[in-house]
C-alpha cells in the first residue's frame, strides 16, 4: 500500500488563511471580512498581509455576510470567515438572498468544523453546516481533507469559482499529508488508494482517518479503495458511477451530522443512479460535548478505530 | 423636472400594473411614489444606456414588497417600456413578485423580498466605493416595519463605525404594518433618537413634500464622515383616500371599478395641486 506521510499536524484554518493570502497577492479585488474572531479561524494570515483590505464589521454575521453581497455586487470577490455554525445557521437567510440568489462570488469560510474543535463543546461545533448549505441552490460546498489541500482549496475558490462557495475547515492541527503539487479540481474527486473489497469515501479530517483504517483493513488481507471527496457539491458524479460499478457497499465517513451530509448526497445520487448499499459513518443525530479532539473523536467513532470496527462489522 | 407629475405618472403605473397583476403590495408603493420620483428626477446619477456604468448611484430596494414602485420609476426613467409593467407578477415576467437580479430588469440592482438585508447592502456597495476612490452614491430604502429586524441595527452599527458619508438611507415611516399601527405591533419611536444615538446624520422631512424631499437628499450630499437616514414620514398609500392609513391595504390590490376612480381621483389632485 502506498505510504501516506505525516510531515507533521497542522490546523486546516491555517490552510484556509494561506489560501486567501495567497488569492489576495495575485488578486487585489479580494477582501477579506472578518467577524471578530479573526485569528481563530486563520484570517490573521490574509489581515496582517493586507490590513487594507480587511473590513471588522464585529459580532454580527447576519450584516456580515449581506455586506459581502454588496461588496460582490461591486466587483469586489468578499471573503468572510467565521464558526461554521455562526456562518450556515445564522446568517443563513443572508446567505440564501443576499449571497445565493443574487448568484454572487462569495467565499464563506466556515471554521471550527466537526467535533475535534473540542472542549468548546456542542455549540462551536459545526456538524450540520454542509447539511444547510449544500441545498442551496448555486452553492458549492467544499470540504478539504488537511491544511496543504485547504490552501489549494481556498486559492482555487476565490479565484476560479463563480458564485458561492462554502469552504469548511477545522480548529485542531491535523495531520499535513497531501502533496502541494497535487491535481487539485473543485468538483474532482481524488482517488487516494486503489482496492477491491472496501471503498471508503470520505471527506474533511476523516480522510487521514479512513487512511488509518484502511492500512488496519489491508493488514488483515482486505483490499482497500480511498477516496476523498472534498468537493461535496457539485459531487463528482462520474467517480461516484465507476465506484458503483466496482463495489456493492459503499461506506462514507465525514465529521457532520449523517443526514443530509457527504453520505446523504452519496446515498442520494447512489439510490437515483446506481442503487449501491451505503453505510454512513459520521454523527448520528446528535449534538457533541466537550473532551479533548482525540478523546471526542473516539467516542463518536469517527476515529481510525471506530472506522474500522463499523466496516467490519458491516461487512461480516 | 416636473417632479409632481412623475410621482403621478409612477402612482398610476402602480395601480395598473397592480391591478392588472391581480395580486401585490399596494399600500408601500403608492406612498414611496414622491420619494422616488425626486431621487430619480432630480438626484440619481445614472446611464440608461450603460446600466452597470461602474459610477452609476445605487438604489437599494430593501423593502422587496414594494416592487411596483421600483419598477415604475424605472420605467418612467426609460429603463424598459412602459407596457412591460402590465406584465407584473405573470410567469417569465422580469418584473418578479420582488426584484430578482436573476431576471435581468435594467435597474434592478439586487434581489430582495426578505426584510433587514438591503442597508448591509448597501452598506457593502458604500465601503467597496469608498476603497476605490469612487464618488458615486448609495442610497438604500427601507419600511418601518423592517426595522424590526435586528440584522438592520448590526448594519446601523457597523455603517455608524465605518463612517461612509455616501451613504444615505431612506426609511417609509409610515406607521402601518399588516398587523395595524407599528406603535403597537413592536414600538420603533423615538426612531430619531436610535439613529441619532447609533451615530447617523438623521433627517426628519415630510415624504410626500418634493421641496423637503428635494433638500433632504441635496443636504444628505454635504454631509461628511456620517451615513444619513432620511424619516419619511408618508402615509401609507398616499393619493387615494380609501387606500390611505389602511393596513388592509398593504397587500391588497384594486379591482378594475377601483382603478377607475382611484385613477380618476389622481388626476383631479393632481390638477389642484
Amino acid at each position: 500500500m502506498r505510504e501516506f506521510i505525516n510531515r507533521g499536524n497542522k490546523a486546516t484554518k491555517t490552510g484556509f488563511g494561506e489560501g486567501v493570502r495567497n488569492a489576495a497577492a495575485v488578486n487585489d479585488k479580494v477582501i477579506g471580512i472578518g467577524a471578530d474572531i479573526t485569528a481563530s479561524v486563520g484570517m490573521n494570515i490574509f489581515s496582517e498581509a493586507f490590513p487594507e483590505r480587511f473590513v471588522s464589521l464585529g459580532i454580527a454575521e447576519q450584516n456580515c455576510i449581506a455586506v459581502a453581497a454588496g461588496m460582490a455586487l461591486s466587483n469586489k470577490i468578499p471573503v468572510f470567515s467565521t464558526y461554521g455554525v455562526f456562518a450556515a445557521h445564522r446568517a443563513c437567510d443572508q446567505i440564501r438572498i443576499s449571497v445565493c440568489y443574487n448568484n454572487l462570488h462569495v467565499i464563506i469560510g466556515g471554521a471550527h468544523a466537526g467535533v475535534s474543535v473540542g472542549p468548546d463543546g456542542a455549540t462551536h461545533q459545526a456538524l450540520e453546516d454542509i447539511a444547510m448549505m449544500r441545498v442551496l441552490p448555486r452553492m458549492t460546498v467544499i470540504s478539504p481533507c488537511d491544511a496543504t489541500q485547504t490552501m489549494i482549496a481556498t486559492e482555487k475558490a476565490i479565484l476560479e469559482c463563480v458564485g458561492p462557495v462554502y469552504l469548511r475547515f477545522g480548529r485542531e492541527p491535523r495531520p499535513d499529508f497531501t502533496d502541494v503539487n497535487q491535481d487539485f479540481v473543485i468538483g474532482k474527486g481524488q482517488i487516494l488508494k486503489e482496492g477491491k473489497d472496501i471503498c471508503i469515501i470520505a471527506t474533511g479530517h476523516e480522510v487521514w482517518e479512513s487512511i488509518l483504517a484502511a492500512q488496519r483493513l489491508e493488514n488483515e488481507g482486505r483490499s482497500v479503495m480511498v477516496v476523498n471527496i472534498h468537493t461535496i457539491k457539485p459531487l463528482d458524479e462520474q467517480l461516484l458511477l465507476e465506484i458503483a460499478d466496482r463495489f456493492s457497499t459503499v461506506f462514507t465517513v465525514e465529521e457532520h451530522q449523517i443526514i443530509s451530509g457527504l453520505g446523504g448526497a452519496v446515498a442520494e445520487f447512489f439510490s437515483e443512479n446506481h442503487p449501491v448499499r451505503v453505510v454512513r459513518i459520521g454523527m448520528n443525530d446528535t449534538f457533541g460535548e466537550s473532551g479533548q479532539p482525540e478523546e471526542l473523536m473516539h467516542h463518536f467513532k469517527l476515529d481510525a478505530d471506530g472506522i474500522y470496527e463499523k466496516i467490519v462489522s458491516s461487512t461480516l | 423636472m416636473d417632479t409632481k407629475e412623475k410621482a403621478l405618472n409612477i402612482r398610476l403605473s402602480i395601480l395598473k400594473m397592480l391591478t392588472k397583476a391581480g395580486s401585490g403590495h399596494t399600500g408601500g408603493s403608492m406612498d414611496l411614489a414622491d420619494i422616488f420620483a425626486v431621487l430619480y428626477f432630480k438626484h440619481l446619477n445614472y446611464n440608461i444606456d450603460n446600466q452597470y456604468d461602474e459610477d452609476r448611484d445605487r438604489v437599494v430596494l430593501s423593502i422587496g414588497h414594494t416592487a411596483p414602485v421600483l419598477y415604475a420609476t424605472l420605467a418612467e426613467a426609460g429603463f424598459f417600456p412602459k407596457e412591460e409593467l402590465l406584465t407584473l407578477r405573470d410567469f417569465g415576467s422580469r418584473l418578479q413578485g420582488h426584484p430578482s437580479k436573476d431576471f435581468n430588469l435594467p435597474g434592478v440592482e439586487t434581489s430582495a423580498g426578505s426584510l433587514g438585508q438591503g442597508l448591509s447592502i448597501a452598506l457593502g456597495m458604500a465601503l467597496a466605493a469608498k476603497m476605490d476612490n469612487k464618488k458615486h452614491r448609495i442610497y438604500c430604502i427601507m419600511g418601518d416595519g423592517e426595522l424590526q429586524e435586528g440584522s438592520v441595527w448590526e448594519a446601523a452599527m457597523a455603517a455608524a463605525h465605518h463612517k461612509p458619508d455616501n451613504l444615505c438611507a431612506v426609511v417609509d415611516r409610515n406607521r402601518l404594518q399588516i398587523d395595524g399601527d407599528t406603535e403597537n405591533v413592536m414600538s420603533l419611536e423615538p426612531l430619531n433618537a436610535k439613529w441619532k444615538s447609533f451615530g447617523w446624520y438623521v433627517i426628519d422631512i415630510d415624504g410626500h413634500n418634493h421641496n423637503q424631499i428635494d433638500a433632504a437628499f441635496s443636504k444628505a450630499k454635504l454631509i461628511k464622515d456620517k451615513p444619513v437616514l432620511v424619516i419619511a414620514n408618508t402615509v401609507m398609500g398616499k393619493g387615494v383616500k380609501s387606500i390611505e392609513n389602511n393596513c388592509k391595504w398593504h397587500g391588497k390590490v384594486p379591482d378594475k371599478q377601483q382603478l377607475y376612480s382611484f385613477i380618476e381621483e389622481l388626476y383631479k389632485q393632481y390638477c389642484v395641486s
